[in-house]
């Protein structure tokens, strides 16, 4: 693979279309590392939950996506940030079929599942933070 | 906001998703059939994923939604062409599509709304 010089994108995410954006963004970093077209539909998808979760309950933020090399391995980060109200029970929020709202509770669940790795960060009155990876296999 | 065209062949009204859908297209997809089942009087719904390139949690919840509507109009909705990498991400993100029909393709989607309607003691795919 050819090294890159250029560093993380960054997408901001205040509306609709915004979402869109970023699984665009994140399929085309998908590509490029030559994720299976498998791996690439479960980033992308994840990525779409946790962007529109920034929107929605966040109340808007960015994404950022980069590709990532560790032990010889290739994989792309994805990680959405937002200065919204932030989530008081992790482990709840984590739970499947737990909404605040009157979503299905999949998001957050459903998205770690999706992906290899996968970190919460959240401070109630601060923000939250979520951040992906999905390695090259 | 881009939305999504609905083609009525018979009575059937056939959607076929072409475009990158954000939250408020799906919501206007679902009005817009609404409206339309209950203006014609069509009998059958096929949504053809067939170029969507992704589904998660808010357009696999279309899918369900779009079926709910159509059987307050006696309408039947089969959703068909679903990629194969999009089947196992649905499957490992949680989503169940609530009872929605599904097949391979358009062809075998229709024949599904046909064989429903047969027994239904309707002709063919004529409109009503
Ligand atoms: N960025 C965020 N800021 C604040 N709260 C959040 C954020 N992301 C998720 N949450 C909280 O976690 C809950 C679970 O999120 P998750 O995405 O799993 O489900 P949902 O969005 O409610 O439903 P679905 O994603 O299935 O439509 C949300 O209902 C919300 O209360
Ligand atoms: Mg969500």
């Amino acid at each position: 693979m050819t090294p890159r010089s250029d560093g993380p994108e960054e997408l901001p995410i205040r509306a609709d279309d915004d979402v869109v954006r970023v699984r665009q963004l994140v399929r085309t970093y998908a590509q490029q590392v030559k994720l299976s077209l498998v791996d690439q539909t479960k980033l992308v998808t994840a990525a779409s939950e946790l962007a529109r979760n920034t929107l929605v309950y966040g109340g808007g933020g960015f994404a950022r996506v980069e590709i990532i090399t560790a032990d010889g391995r290739t994989g792309i980060r994805a990680s959405f940030h937002d200065e919204g109200p932030g989530i008081p029970d992790l482990s709840l929020a984590l739970a499947d079929g737990w909404s605040s709202g009157k979503g299905m509770g999949l998001g957050l669940s459903g998205a770690r599942r999706l992906v290899d790795e996968f970190d919460l960060d959240s401070e109630v009155g601060r923000g939250t933070v979520v951040m992906v990876v999905k390695w090259k296999r | 906001m881009e939305r999504v065209p609905i083609l009525k062949i018979g009575g059937v009204l056939l959607v076929s998703i072409q475009i990158d859908l954000q939250d408020q297209s799906v919501l206007a997809l679902q009005e817009d059939l609404a409206e339309k089942i209950s203006a014609t009087g069509a009998h059958g719904v096929v949504i053809d994923i067939s170029a969507v390139e992704i589904v998660d949690s808010f357009i696999g919840r279309m899918f369900a939604t779009i079926a709910s509507i159509s059987r307050l109009f006696d309408a039947d909705t089969v959703v068909v062409g679903m990629r194969p990498a999009v089947a196992i991400t649905l499957v490992e993100l949680g989503l169940t599509l609530g009872g929605v029909r599904t097949a391979l393709d358009l062809e075998r989607g229709m024949r599904i709304l046909e064989n429903i309607g047969r027994e239904r003691g309707r002709t063919g795919l004529e409109a009503r």
